[in-house]
């Protein structure tokens, strides 16, 4: 397969459009947070140079950028392989835990020590797949709302973790955190010093193979047609809610790499924290990633970029000027509604055209 | 062993546990009832919290809080329903967005407005006061009287038609003369006002303060109980009164000598383990208005 089939299904006049509707959408995020930075009697100026300077500034900052990519890559594939498939799978978040879980669950055992990271991920793996067939049987066998399933198995997620790491696998000397992932048993860091770890390669590697398998397989055109028409796609001798199933699968699969990697590669932790700080957001950051770059595995490479470098940045933005680095959120939010719309530059271009 | 007070204690506290899911559920009805989903209840719960809070302490006065706090959940049904009905926007989409910027905007505004990083708690005179005599809080009544309200208009009145005429068959609708956009965007902005009671009900009257997890799953429970209530606000109230009943029944549980034997962390599973078996039991047979959540597109 040649580099040109594997793109000749590009539309090059819609991607320039999404190019600009996300640029604008972005622009508008930064406009109303800049305005209540304002409200809240920040200067918001000062607030962005900060948070790009503290993202993108130094080696140290392009290497938090993207570690803190690394995950919401395969969050965001996540999510935009269940939307192709029709559903709106917000579970990853959940699946995210209890892949952790898993990890430790696996470092926990007395192994060989060359066999704890194929250990990690085979655990963690599994019970994110599992967590995701939840959902993905109560919505193909009995019809039940995958958006409310999810978010349910996403608190139930969390708690069962909150209960590993205070009963079962808290560590003697730090009994607010579970025990460590062995040092066998970590990905090695890339830049030393740094959090930026070999994750990085393992998600750009899945987001391919997931690009592969959406746009040149046969399973992934079942799930693409799914989700475009599930009528005609049964008529088509499509079995639905097979399909519907797979993208679930998939989907878990994607959040359960995240999961396993967020506790065996990143420093300095390499085990879950109290609430499981080190996990929380992953999955709804994933959302923001995936309809940013709408929805498509190879767009969403420079979107994880993006949501990452907000992440990064919003330390350096607390630390110098004092805006509370959850404003990162809102910004993700008010992207997010802006990009609900579509069409947006033909709607723009209408309506100057009528002025 | 039970005796009177405590029955009586059980009820008030289901009281006060089921009307934030009454009132963001039969919101969400009216909405759902005309076509427009919005799955960002849980957010806009949060921000009208917030807000409740913020006018509360700064007049001094619950009564403006809970005004207040109605007013931005209105406020943000109307912009969902704009891109939703008018620039024909994907209803999930923007839910998402709410919920996601939510919360971001609540920790920012907590602490741009107090200093303080996570929560703020209210002193008790800015507390909704309750029923004089009772336990009881006004708003309590209040849901209560709307759902029924809700009910009779949406299954009694012309105009209860017209709206689920809008989520029903919105083209015959539109034959019909009514405006789908319009219809929509109205009832939009009653579940935004109707969720907005909830959010200001659970920070100054129920809670008394404002965190970053103030709704902790409602508002997606409330979608659950409109799925369980077939989109009637009547079946709304029993559901809610059902789920409200289950979290303080684990509340106790909590505080019973069950605690020795199920560790804290695996009861809190509870209220969403019996949502999720629930919805899944019940709800397979449950059929939403045909064209709830779908865009409405003329050819």
């Amino acid at each position: 397969m040649g580099i040109k089939s594997l793109f000749k299904n590009a539309d090059l006049s819609r991607v320039e459009n999404d190019i600009v509707e996300v640029v604008i959408a972005v622009l508008t995020g930064f406009l109303i947070s800049g305005a209540l930075m304002v409200l809240g009697g920040y200067d918001p100026l000062r607030a962005y140079i900060s948070l790009f300077k503290s993202a993108f500034g130094d080696l140290y900052g392009i290497s938090t950028t993207l570690s803190f990519a690394t995950p919401l890559l395969l969050t965001g594939l996540a999510f935009a392989v269940s939307v192709r498939a029709g559903v709106f799978n917000i579970g990853a978040e959940g699946q995210v835990y209890m892949a952790a879980l898993g990890a430790i669950m696996a470092a926990s055992l007395p192994l060989p020590e060359g066999l704890y990271l194929l250990a990690e991920f085979v655990l963690g793996v599994s019970l994110a797949v599992i967590w995701a067939s939840i959902a993905g049987i109560l919505k193909s066998q009995r019809g039940v709302n995958e958006v409310v399933s999810t978010i349910m198995l996403n608190w139930i997620g969390f708690w069962i973790v909150e209960y590993a790491r205070t009963y079962v696998y808290f560590d003697r000397l730090e009994p607010q955190r579970t025990i460590k992932i062995p040092v066998e048993g970590r990905l090695p860091l890339l830049v030393p010093g740094t959090e930026l770890y070999a994750g990085i390669i393992i998600s750009i590697i899945a987001t391919f193979i997931v690009y592969v398998i959406m746009w040149h397989t046969s399973i992934g055109y079942e799930i693409r047609v799914t989700g475009m028409n599930p009528i005609a796609a049964r008529y088509g001798g499509i079995n639905v809610k097979k399909s519907t199933l797979y993208s679930f699968f998939i989907a878990g699969a994607l959040a359960g790499l995240a999961g396993v990697m967020e506790v065996s590669g990143r420093p300095p932790h390499y085990a879950i924290t109290t609430g499981a700080s080190n996990l929380v957001g992953l999955g709804f950051d994933g959302l923001a990633v995936s309809l940013i770059g709408r929805n498509h595995p190879l767009a969403i490479i420079p979107a994880a970029i993006f949501v990452g470098a907000l992440t990064a940045g919003s330390r350096g933005m607390q630390i110098e000027s004092g805006v509370p680095l959850e404003m990162v959120k809102a910004v993700q939010g008010i992207i997010i509604m802006v990009l609900a719309i579509p069409g947006l530059v033909r709607i723009l271009k209408a309506w100057r055209e009528k002025k | 062993m039970m005796d009177a007070q405590m029955i009586i204690n059980i009820l008030v506290q289901t009281s006060y546990a089921a009307t934030p899911l009454l009132l963001a559920s039969v919101g969400e009805i009216v909405g759902e009832r005309a076509g427009i989903v919005n799955i960002g209840l849980e957010g806009i719960m949060l921000i009208s919290g917030f807000v409740s809070i913020v006018l509360a302490y700064t007049f001094q006065s619950p009564f403006i809080g809970v005004i207040g706090g109605i007013l931005i959940g209105g406020v943000i049904g109307l912009l969902h329903a704009i891109i939703a009905t008018y620039l024909k926007g994907d209803h999930v989409i923007s839910g998402i967005g709410i919920n996601l910027f939510a919360a971001g905007f609540v920790p920012y505004g907590i602490e741009a407005v107090w200093g303080v990083r996570g929560y703020f708690t209210i002193p008790a005179s800015l507390k909704v006061p309750k029923i004089p005599g009772t336990d009881l809080s006004p708003l309590f009544i209040t849901s209560i009287a709307l759902a029924l309200i809700t009910y009779l208009v949406m299954f009694k009145t012309p105009y209860g038609l017209m709206l689920r005429a809008c989520g029903e068959e919105p083209r015959a609708a539109e034959s019909a003369g009514i405006r789908i956009e319009m219809t929509q965007t109205l009832a939009s902005i009653i579940t935004g006002l109707f969720t907005g009671l909830a959010g200001a009900f659970l920070a100054i009257d129920w809670l008394s303060s404002i965190t970053k997890n103030l709704p902790a799953g409602r508002g997606f429970i409330a979608l659950a109980i409109v799925n369980f209530a077939n989109w009637n606000p009547i079946l709304g109230v029993a559901g809610s009164y059902l789920f409200g009943f289950f979290w303080v029944l684990i509340g106790w549980l909590k505080l019973s000598p069950l605690k020795e034997i199920i560790p804290l962390p695996l009861m809190e599973t509870f209220p969403y383990i019996a949502t999720l078996a629930v919805t899944a039991g019940v709800i397979g047979r449950a059929r939403p208005p045909r064209f709830v959540g779908k865009t409405y597109k003329r050819e």
